[in-house]
Formats: structure tokens, sequence, C-alpha cells
């Protein structure tokens, strides 16, 4: 399958010294008050929801970048704020020495989009069922101008649908006539027909089949490497990740607990919180290892709790961690924010 | 592949007729026998109300062809001044009453759609707007839709058309009838639209494939035309469907009222306003024959909106 477009790895960028993608101090606040009418009469004061606080990461060129958590822990925020879907409250993306969010840096920032894709968690519902799929993948060559041309479109179509191993006759079919595979084939089909080089996967996996999981996830690394692609993976399934990743950061109640390389955070990992996690996967691998079971559920984060925001399910919570909130303690490749791993208590 | 017999590039050049015919929808129509002649009756009268000028012996609004002499003739009789043959009688005016019916049928249903495309378009783009934008214009909107709501749509219509024509010259009134009229149903009945529109988009922009085209930099319009409008469309065919009966409806109700088309270019309403003067002197059919007409311009148009939404309601299949 020699096409023009597979043969386009992104070298010129490659060459560009420091990390593609920079996140600093990213903070994102909502107001989830109720209306001011009902808020007034009753007295209430505003409700802020801390989705994201002061998380920082860098996203090396043609790595994968994997963002863990459970529900709620803020992943899919980040995702939003780091493709520009969501204007972070404090902090700024910065993708190849351009910010995300200055006002002055529109026209680079133009430039840019073309370079930032987004595969979404539910094939479901991110394709459009009114239009037909051969118009949905060519919408981002259509939008940024690649080309006009009718004929050249439609080619770069077939040769997107051949790369995802789809037929080019299906380009004119509507999305329902697919199943929950191909249609994520059909989403990463898009993604890819802009030439991208940094693609956002908000839970690409987590709505299929776990024999289609497997399907996607060579895919995309098949393409990674065929394209030189840079992920930012978004997942709450460790397994998934652990296929994916080059790197790890885990997060909890909208922050950072531990950034690691894939192999460390498996082998060993710091984080009580990430213990946890790693407990609750059944492998054969990890049996008979000692688990701590925790037990919870994850805290309002409209009220954290004070101090380490893991306290209160933390098995090795001692008094410094109710009160003090950790900060991340970066040793080699491994940051860790636990005032237990800084004391050496575990 | 599919198991299926038809080869997928054979069903793409099948005409959009027979894949209409072979859809779900299709299958709903073929197979109820109220929406096949509800459909059959609307546009028996709408090819008949286009076609008027050929299957009428008279045009009703031309002054000249009229013969007084003819006035009264019952229905079935020859008229006593041009010996013409009145089969639904004449009018006070010696007008036949088939041809004003015909004529009158033409004035409503162009108002009726007029006005329903006049508030489908104010609704449908206030209600995007509403459900896409949200924030302090959402809350404007969809205020002033609720206060319209909570005042009748004739009254609404009254207030519009009281207004225009204190503001239009008088020696205009007549030929700014047509689109004052046009103006006063559609904007009584826009906030229908504009509510539908705005809790379906609501529910659409949340989903992926709105995101996924403001990820490639689209604004907020073209996300709108081309992404939500497409998918917010079901519900806006029938309310247009089921509207365009209300508002012949209301066009008649004004006309009746006095306060719409002029006698000089008869509405079904001005045919029945003129009719029932004449009621308790006898002369029935120039009351009940446009009254006739009205109804079942308006019950057929409704059959066939109640069938389109059973139709489109997937809960109901």
């Amino acid at each position: 399958m020699s096409t023009a477009i597979v043969e386009q790895p992104n070298e010129v960028f490659a060459g560009t010294a420091g990390p593609l993608v920079k996140v600093d101090h990213l903070t994102c606040v909502f107001d989830v008050s109720r209306p001011w009418l009902e808020r007034t009469l009753a007295g209430a004061p505003k409700q802020m929801l801390t989705a994201v606080a002061d998380l920082s990461f860098e996203i090396a060129r043609r790595e994968t970048f994997a963002l863990v958590g459970e529900s709620g822990s803020g992943k899919s925020t980040v995702a939003r704020m780091v493709v520009g879907l969501l204007s972070p409250t404090a902090g700024q993306v910065t993708i190849d020495g351009v910010s995300m969010s200055d006002p002055r840096l529109a026209a680079a920032r133009e430039k840019l989009r073309r370079r930032i894709q987004m595969i979404f968690q539910d094939p479901f519902a991110s394709l459009n069922p009114r239009w037909r799929v051969d118009r949905i993948v060519a919408e981002p060559i259509r939008a940024f101008g690649i080309t006009r041309n009718d004929a050249e479109v439609e080619a770069r179509v077939s040769e997107l649908l051949k790369l995802v191993r789809l037929d080019p006759a299906d380009g004119r079919k509507y999305p329902h006539e697919f199943s929950g595979g191909q249609r994520q084939r059909i989403a990463i089909a898009r993604a890819l027909s802009a030439n991208p080089e940094f693609i956002v996967c908000d839970e690409p996996t987590s709505a299929l089949d776990v024999s289609v999981q497997a399907q996607i996830l060579n895919l995309m690394r098949d393409l990674q490497d065929r394209l030189g692609l840079t992920y930012l993976f978004i997942s709450h399934n460790l397994a998934v990740v652990r296929h994916m990743a080059t790197r790890i950061g885990v997060m909890y109640l909208g922050r950072l607990v531990e950034v690691a390389p894939a192999r460390d955070i498996f082998a060993h990992p710091r984080h009580p919180y990430t213990r946890m996690l790693l407990d609750a996967v059944p492998d054969l691998a990890m049996a008979g290892r000692q688990r701590k079971p925790v037990d919870g559920e994850t805290p309002n984060p409209i009220a954290p709790p004070p101090g380490c925001p893991f306290h209160p399910r933390c098995p090795f919570a001692a008094e410094r961690c109710r009160t003090e909130r950790p900060h991340a303690i970066v040793t080699g490749s491994v940051s860790v924010a636990c005032h237990a791993v800084e004391e050496g208590r575990i | 592949m599919s198991v299926l017999a038809q080869p997928p590039a054979a069903q793409a050049h099948r005409g959009l007729l027979a894949r209409a015919w072979d859809s779900d929808i299709g299958y709903s129509f073929r197979t109820s026998p109220v929406a096949i002649g509800a459909a059959a009756i609307t546009l028996v009268i709408v090819l008949a109300t286009v076609f008027a000028e050929f299957i009428t012996p008279q045009n009703p609004f031309d002054a000249a062809a009229l013969n007084l002499m003819d006035g009264f003739t019952p229905p079935g009789e020859a008229g006593a001044g041009s010996g013409m043959y009145f089969g639904l009688g004449a009018d006070s005016q010696g007008r036949d009453m088939y041809s004003a019916i015909l004529y009158g049928s033409r004035v409503s249903l162009l108002i009726g759609t007029a006005s329903v495309i006049f508030s489908l378009v104010l609704g449908v783009s206030l209600g995007l707007i509403a459900g896409y934008i949200g924030g302090r214009i959402e809350a404007l909107i969809m205020r002033i839709a609720d206060i319209q709501l909570s005042f009748p749509a004739i009254l609404v219509a009254l207030l519009v058309f009281g207004i225009a024509r204190g503001l239009i010259h008088p020696s205009l009134h007549e030929q700014m009838t047509f689109a004052v009229m046009t103006i006063a149903i559609g904007l009584s009945n826009w906030a229908q639209y504009a509510r539908t529109v705005r809790a379906s988009t609501l529910v659409e922009k949340r989903k992926e494939y709105v995101d996924a085209a403001r990820v490639i930099g689209l604004r907020a319009f073209p996300v709108m035309i081309k992404h939500v409008l497409p998918n917010v469309a079901g519900p806006i065919l029938v309310i247009a469907t089921i509207n365009l009966a209300l508002a012949v409806l209301e066009e008649a109700t004004l006309s009746f009222l006095g306060v719409g088309m002029p006698p000089t270019q008869p509405s079904l309403g001005t045919l029945i306003r003129i009719g029932q003067q004449f009621l308790f002197s006898g002369e029935w059919w120039i009351l009940l024959f446009p009254s006739l007409a009205l109804v079942t311009i308006a019950l057929s148009i409704n059959l066939f909106g109640d069938w389109l939404r059973d139709a489109l309601n997937p809960k109901l299949r």
C-alpha cells in the first residue's frame, strides 16, 4: 500500500528540538451554581467545580503519553483543553511553541489546528448520522483547504479508507451501516485526513468490544510508526494503556499524582493510588502480589478534601497528608506527589 | 459485504423516489389508508387551485365578468342574467361559488404556506442560535417565546396586523394585505419551532460529531448549519405540516373577523364572512360550500401531518 499519505511521516517537524506538547499549570474550574435567580432566592453561594488543578506535563515527539484515572478525574477535560475545545481557567497548553490560549497568536494557531486532531470515545456519536462516510472523512481536507479538486479529495478519501482497512466503496454508505469498530476506524481515517502529527485520543476503545479493541489499538500503533504520530491517550483501562503508552500520567481528582515511563509504573508503582489501580486489574502476572484494598469513591470535586486529595482512601495516610497538599517530587524520569513516598514510609 | 441481493453500486444508482417508496416511511404510507386519502385530497385541492383558471367558468376577482342579475342563483340552476350554469350557486354579486372557492382556496393556501415558511425560518434560526450559543441570548429568545405563547396566536396576529395597518399608507393597504397577513400569522407561530429546535439542538450539540467539527476549526455558524440543522430537521417537518392547517384556519379566522383579505380578492374566510350575512335569509349555499372547502383542506392536511408525526416517531413504530 504505497500511497502519498502513507509516505509522509512528519520528518519536517521531527527535527525541531524540545517537546511537541507542553502543558503548564493547567487549571479548569467550572461554575456549576444554580441559576442566578434561584441562587439568590435560596441564599446559596456560588458552586465551583475544579475539574483540573495545576496540571503540568510534556509530550515528546512520536511518543504516546497516556492519562489514566477513574471516571471524573478530569482526564477528558484535559483532552478538551489540549485540542482547544475548552479554554483553561488558568495555565496554558503550548504545542510546538505556539500557545493555544494566547490571543496574539491566533494566526499561528489556525495553522497549528491542521496538525492536531482528536479521536473520540463514542463512535456512535462522533460521526454525523446524516452525512455519508466519504463526506465525513473529507471534512478536514475541505475545511483546511488542502485541495479543492473533487477528484483529488475522492482519491485521498479512498486511500484513507484503505489505510484503516475499510473498502473504499464504503464511502457511499451512512455511518449507521457500520459496526462500532468500523465506525471507530472511520473516525481514525477522518483524524488522519489532514495529515496531523498530534492526535488526542479520548478513550478511543472504551465503547468497543474487547475483541475489536485490540484491532483498533494495533491499527493506531501501526499508524503511529508509519506516520510518525504523537498521541495523547486518555483511558481508564490500564491493560489498554500498557499496550500503547510510552509514558503514563495517573490522575486523581484533577491532579497528576504520578508520572513515569510505562514500564516503571507497571513494575514499581509508587503512589498508593497507582498501586490501587494496578491491584484492580485482573492480571495473571500480578497474582500473588500483596493487595491493599482501598474502599470508597472519588470525593466530590466541588469540596475536595484538604491536604492530599487521596488521603480519605489512602491506607498510608498520616497527619501531614490530611493538612498539607503534596507537591510532585521528581526523581529521574519519575515524578510522584505523595508525602509517604517522599518520607520513605512506603 | 452484506448478504443482501442488491450490490451497493446498484443501490446508489436507484432513484430517490424508488428508495423513498421502499423506506420505513414509504411502507408506513402505503399501509395507512388515512394517509393515502389525506394526501390524495390535499394533492387534488392543491392542483385544482393551481390550475383554477383552466377549470372554472369565470374569474371571480374580475368585476367585469360578473352579472348582478345572476345574484343568489341557487346551486344547480342557470343564472337569470347570463344564463350560465351555477353548480354551487352564486353569491349576491352573481359570483360563481365554485370559482370563488377555488380562487379563495388558492389565496388561503398561499398565505398559509408563506406564513409557515416565514415562521419556520424565523423559529428554526432563533431556536438553533438559542440552543447552540446558550447563555443570555438563549434566555432572551426563550423568554420572548414564552411570553408570546401565553397569548393566543390569533391575538398576536391581530396585534401585528393592526400595527402594520397603522404603519402602511392606506392607499397601499389592498396590495400589502397578502404580505401583512403572511407576517402576522408567521409571527404568531414561530415560538413552537424555536422551542422544538432548541430542545433538539441542546441534545445534538453535546454529541461528539459537533466537537469533531469544532476541532478542525469550524465556527459556530457552519457547525449549526452543516451539522446540527440536518439532525434536528425531522420534527420541524411534522410541525410545519400540522401548522399549515392551523395557518389556513388562522387566516380564515382573521378574514372572517374582517381584518384579513378584502372582498375584492377573497380568501375562504372572506367568503364565509360574506356567506354568513345571508344564512338567515335562506341563501345557505354562500356560507356552506366555502366552509366545507375550508374543513376539507384543514382536515386532510392535519390527518396527513398526524400520520407523518407517527411515522417519524420511532417509539410508535
